[in-house]
């Protein structure tokens, strides 16, 4: 099948959806701009499916001096962090798999978004992930290893938020949005904003999926950062379902246009084009630090796996629509890219490889090891202060097992 | 500057005034705080006096008020929010109960979440319909928030002072219906609290039962304990002031001397505050007790039009009721 008749694909669902007819009204603009198609002119790609660079046009053109700047090391950084991202993902797949795991999010097929933005992120901005921001995580330098706790069932998120700037995972979809832009708002009155200091301005990125730009709290957060003028980018990673829900069922006008109407500009990047999600993220995160307000990013890609390890794809979508995404893979672009532009040799991608494996590796063990909490640690950290009924509570729970010491030895 | 008499409003007011003269992070919030003073005033005069960057004029969204604010206390801020009234707390509810509540236990201790969410609470001023609840007990029920209320001035002033510098989120009601009420009890603006934030007060000493009452009916039950003296009955009025966590000592303390306790809240009795604390007290009081303890509040209907309003809160006729059927034990 061709990307033409994935566009027809895609182009058909919508029709079944929306059959325009004298009852049921105009047809929705989405389908007029052809947005659920990746042949939308108005999104921001720099290279095609096999890593050739697209010529400059007019879409890409305000972003193409920030990739023609890229040295071959910032090439060598994003294909690595592409590798290791999907690595460090098919290792929590396969950790839940053997039961290391009771959840995994995969985030498959999305990493050339998730290095893009990650990488455009300075140490001082700030990250507001979901729950599926595997290589975020990884670009701010979050261990991978600290990602599982929270799958594994022994903490809520294992890292400390601001020793990389990267916020715990949000599970309430969109709850993190309205945080971020508070987060930007209080880099704005600190006045770490628009100073022309590199190293003091600071702009924040707000994650969520497509499934997450229907949630009020996404569009309240819009609304704060627009009036704030709060240095907030909005990443949407628009990998076209919600768990089974399609984009039809959650917008008609692309995020991306929507941002307009709050106020603030929102531009259309191909997710899978590792260089163009730079571009656009780095554009925009400068634009937020020197006070020029905020942007919506919509990544259009795929979410190439299971939503979760708990989802079943098949009972709503086509494998032939897997397969076409297939071909559009970020590391095989972004190989291509490098290949073309001489920006490293075989030795380079091999030790990328061997490097994976290490990780990998050193991921599982970490997780096999991490120990069960121990049982009294449940009742801390619930206050900062003294709260006479966690401690009371504490103590009968303790009380309750010393009892079973008492009795047979064990606890 | 000791011995003036406030209202409730102005003592709140006062308190704001000074938390943010004391600590440049604290910042208030809400709808209509600035230019307005919020729609009773509480937050009059701070914008002119500290700008508007440290009182914010917020767009309409109870979730975005609450959400923003999340975010500016882990940039540093301590956020002082301001909910316009109680039945507009819904949209916020998720992001109280789900993100501010949770946050410091979720991070293992990393982050802190010093934030203070005011809501006005309760009826009695002939309001239509969502402005008038009580919707402590939902608050009380989270586990990660404090949630208090005031019912006089001089309180109202140091609760507000001491919930800003907490650095656990606080849920802080305010009761509306004596906001504007004339000042009864004396502020010393240099002194010290006389309290802690979590701690209940007896505010009349009485040894043939104990009313234990928070926010405005601190004042209904002072009346019915005035009522009740001139028929040669003495009761003890506890305004509890901390709904969670709750000051059991005092409360037990007060129940063991009376050994009866009639519990008085406007919210809906079922399920709400007067269980909890009527459950604590035969845990603990249970040799001590007269009388099965009693609950006066509102009945379990949606807080109804204000025309039946006095017929849905407990009067002072309603706690005096309670109180002989208390003691006909
Ligand atoms: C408020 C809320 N409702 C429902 C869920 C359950 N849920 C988890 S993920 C998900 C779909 C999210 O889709 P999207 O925003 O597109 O992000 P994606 O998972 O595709 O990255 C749902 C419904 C949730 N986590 N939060």
């Amino acid at each position: 099948m061709s990307d033409n008749e994935v566009a027809g694909h895609a182009r058909s669902r919508m029709e079944g959806a929306f059959q325009p007819s004298p009852e049921s009204g105009p047809t929705p603009p989405s389908q007029i701009y052809g947005h659920f198609s990746d042949e939308n002119p108005e999104m921001v790609q720099f290279v095609d499916a096999d890593g050739n660079r697209l010529e400059t046009n007019e879409t890409n053109a305000p972003y193409a001096q920030i990739v023609e700047e890229m040295t071959s090391e910032d090439a060598r950084i994003i294909y690595r962090d592409l590798v290791l991202v999907r690595r460090i993902d098919a290792e929590g797949f396969a950790l839940q798999r053997q039961g290391e795991l009771g959840l995994w999010p995969s985030l498959l097929g999305q990493e050339a978004a998730q290095v893009g933005a990650g990488r455009a992120l300075r140490d001082h901005d700030y990250a507001f992930p979901g729950y599926r921001e595997h290589g975020v995580a990884w670009c701010r330098g979050v261990p991978p290893e600290n990602l599982l706790g929270m799958f594994r069932g022994v903490n809520h998120g294992g890292w400390d938020s601001n020793e990389n700037n990267f916020h715990l995972y949000t599970i309430v979809i969109g709850n993190q949005m309205l945080h971020a832009v508070g987060y930007a708002m209080g880099i704005a009155a600190d006045g770490d904003m628009g100073t022309g200091d590199p190293d003091r301005d600071a702009a924040v990125m707000a994650f969520t999926g497509d499934g997450g730009t229907s949630q009020g709290d996404f569009n309240e957060a819009l609304v704060f950062a627009a009036v704030t003028n709060a240095p907030t980018v909005f990443f949407v990673q628009n990998n076209q379902w919600a768990i089974s829900e399609p984009n039809e069922k959650q917008f008609i006008i692309p995020p991306y246009q929507r941002a307009r109407g709050f106020g603030f500009p929102g531009v259309l990047v191909d997710g899978n084009d590792p260089l163009a999600t730079y571009a656009v993220a780095k554009d925009a995160l400068d634009k937020a630090r020197s006070g020029q307000g905020p942007t919506l990013i919509e990544a259009y890609t795929y979410r190439m796996g299971a939503h979760t390890t708990s989802d079943d794809p098949s009972k709503y979508r086509s494998s032939a629509e897997v397969e076409i995404w297939k071909e559009k893979d970020p590391i095989k672009r972004m190989r291509g890219f490098m290949a073309e532009r001489n920006h490293a040799d075989e030795e380079f991608f091999a030790a990328v490889d061997a490097e994976a494996d290490e990780i990998a590796a050193r991921v599982r063990k970490a997780c096999q090891e991490m120990p069960d909490p121990e049982l009294p640690t449940m009742f801390d950290h619930q206050y900062t202060e003294y709260h006479p009924l966690v401690e009371a509570e504490r103590e009968e729970f303790l009380a309750y097992h010393a009892g079973f010491a008492e009795e047979g030895g064990q606890a | 500057m000791s011995g003036t008499r406030l209202s409730l409003a102005k003592g709140l007011n006062a308190g704001l005034r000074r938390a943010m003269e004391k600590d440049p992070k604290v910042v208030l919030m809400g709808e209509d705080v600035g230019k307005l003073g919020g729609v009773f005033r509480i937050t009059e005069g701070l914008q002119k006096d500290f700008g508007d960057h440290r009182v914010m004029d917020t767009p309409l969204a109870e979730s975005g008020i609450v959400g923003a604010a999340v975010g500016l206390a882990l940039r540093g801020y301590r956020p002082v929010v301001e909910i316009q009234f109680d039945g507009f707390v819904y949209p916020a509810f998720d992001q109280i109960v789900s993100q501010v509540a949770k946050m410091h236990a979720r991070s293992l201790g990393h982050l802190k979440l010093p934030l203070v969410i005011r809501i006005p609470c309760g009826g009695g001023i002939g309001a239509v319909e969502h402005h008038s609840e009580s919707n402590e007990a939902y608050f009380a029920h989270t586990a990660g928030l404090r949630v208090v209320t005031c019912s006089n001035a001089a309180d109202g002033y140091w609760m507000m002072q001491q919930a800003i510098e907490s650095d656990d989120p606080v849920i802080f009601f305010e009761p509306k219906r004596r906001y504007h009420e004339r000042g009864e009890t004396e502020i010393d603006e240099g002194g010290t609290p006389e309290l802690g934030l979590y701690d209940a007060r007896v505010v009349r000493e009485g040894s043939d039962a104990t009313l234990l009452c928070y926010g405005p009916m601190v004042k209904t039950c002072l009346q019915a304990a005035e009522a009740a003296a001139e028929e040669g009955c003495n009761l003890e009025v506890v305004d509890l002031r901390t709904l969670s966590p709750l000051d059991l000592p005092t409360i037990m303390e007060s129940v063991k001397k009376t050994r009866r306790a009639v519990i008085v809240h406007e919210a809906q009795t079922f399920v709400g505050m007067g269980a909890e604390i009527a459950a604590r007290i035969q845990e603990e009081c249970f040799y001590h007790l007269e009388a099965p303890v009693l609950r006066v509040g509102g009945y379990n209907i949606p807080y109804p039009p204000s025309r039946f309003e006095e017929e849905f809160l407990p009067t002072l006729d309603r706690v005096l009721d309670a109180v002989d059927r208390s003691l006909a034990h």
